[in-house]
């Protein structure tokens, strides 16, 4: 690793880059739930988007790269959430295990 | 407010420091020279909001244009231009 | 459960929010009705608002000085709601073409054109477009002249920007409403003009 500045693997302006891929689609519904719990615990200031984008960025650069926008989201709200002692690991791992276990 | 430092029209120099957390002013811009557009208001400071904290007092925040020619070492046009908004304590005086 | 109805397990990041959602619900600290409405809110939001104000700021040369000066206040008077918004609007002109980033993650203005497009967002976009507009720009299939200004604002804190793009020639005379139909996202943003009287 040489000597080098630290940059956020997020902070993108004026990094070489390829072209842009303008197709479209339409968000999945989990997706505009993820968007609009975010917006929600704002509004309820508990919250702030700066925090959960603080979480994007210290994702690895390569989970940044490889996940898909709401995917990084989703973490991040996550981590957000723990952060601020919402909801707790042991909750969280309990109710993710309950969910699978719903099939 | 607290009394702004600098005027619009004012030249202004983005430090030229890489620190860690959260960061609002691009890595791109870090040194560069350019021209206060507007004050555009005191806001909560992002970089304190991200960690928990309440970003106060709010630090003022300006829109600083840039001639793209100085801030990429080979852009063609002359006129074209960079704005960014940038917070107070990322400036300096030049 | 996906929503075709057909069985498909749960990807990691469907059944994480699944999860944060149901803990947030079961703690009382968001309703599933809190959440679907912000839904609904966000689904219904398309640009139409940003033509609207495009189109008045075409019409009424008044209300365009007051829009350049307060964004977010000309919404307003519009009886647009654009909570916590503070909207900069930047004018074309024949000297001078506007275009909007954020290279940092995504702002961008969503109560008045809703949800971003995926290039938007793109790693291609936000690299490039601070750094070679005109070649961006180009790609979008608008090729501006040497001679003509590019103003490229990067959305780095509280402002979120819109473009308010040039009347088109050929629409002398025309509604409000007629208008707006010719205002399209992309020119809002700043990677195309809108569309022709004939379009």
């Amino acid at each position: 690793m040489t000597d080098r500045p630290f940059r956020g693997c997020h902070d993108l302006g004026g990094l070489p880059a390829g072209p842009i891929d303008r197709s479209e689609h339409d968000y999945a519904e989990w997706e505009r739930r993820v968007d609009a719990m975010g917006v929600l615990l704002g509004s309820k200031k508990l919250l702030t988007v700066d925090q959960r984008r603080r979480n994007i960025e210290a994702l690895p650069p390569q989970a940044y790269d490889a996940l898909a926008y709401y995917e990084r989201w989703v973490i991040s709200l996550g981590q957000s959430l723990i952060q601020r002692g919402l909801v707790t690991t042991a909750e969280l791992a309990r109710k993710m295990l309950e969910v699978e276990n719903r099939g | 407010m607290a009394e702004p430092l600098f005027r619009p029209g004012e030249r202004v120099r983005v430090l030229k420091a890489y620190p860690l957390g959260h960061v609002r002013t691009p890595f791109y811009i870090r040194g560069c020279t350019g021209v206060v557009e507007r004050i555009c208001g005191a806001f909560p400071n992002p970089e304190e909001l991200a960690q928990m904290r309440d970003g106060l007092p709010p630090p003022p925040l300006y829109r600083v244009r840039f001639l793209q020619k100085d801030v990429w070492p080979d852009y063609a046009n002359a006129n074209d231009v960079l704005e960014v908004e940038i917070y107070q304590h990322w400036l300096e005086k030049t | 459960m996906s929503e075709t109805g057909t069985y498909r397990p749960l990807t990691y990041f469907q059944l994480m929010e699944v999860s944060l959602r149901e803990l947030l619900v079961e703690k009382g600290i968001v309703t599933e009705d809190e959440i679907a409405a912000e839904v609904e809110a966000m689904r219904k939001r398309g640009y139409e608002r940003g033509a609207r104000v495009v189109a008045r700021a075409w019409i009424d040369p008044e209300y365009k000085k007051r829009l350049l000066a307060n964004g977010t206040r000309a919404c307003e008077e519009l009886g647009l709601e654009v909570p916590a918004l503070r909207l900069l609007v930047v004018e074309n002109t024949p000297e001078v073409h506007n275009a909007i980033v954020c290279t940092l993650c995504s702002c961008y203005p969503r109560m008045l054109l809703g949800l971003p497009p995926e290039w938007y967002k793109s790693r291609n976009y936000r690299s490039r477009m601070a750094r070679e507009p005109r070649a961006v720009l180009a790609e979008f299939g608008l090729h501006i002249a040497e001679n003509v200004t590019i103003r490229v604002h990067d959305s780095t804190a509280d402002m979120r920007y819109m473009v308010l793009p040039m009347r088109p020639a050929g629409t002398e005379g025309w509604s409000e409403e007629r208008l707006a139909s010719r205002v399209t996202r992309d020119s809002m943003i700043g990677v195309a003009v809108p569309k022709g009287p004939n379009d």
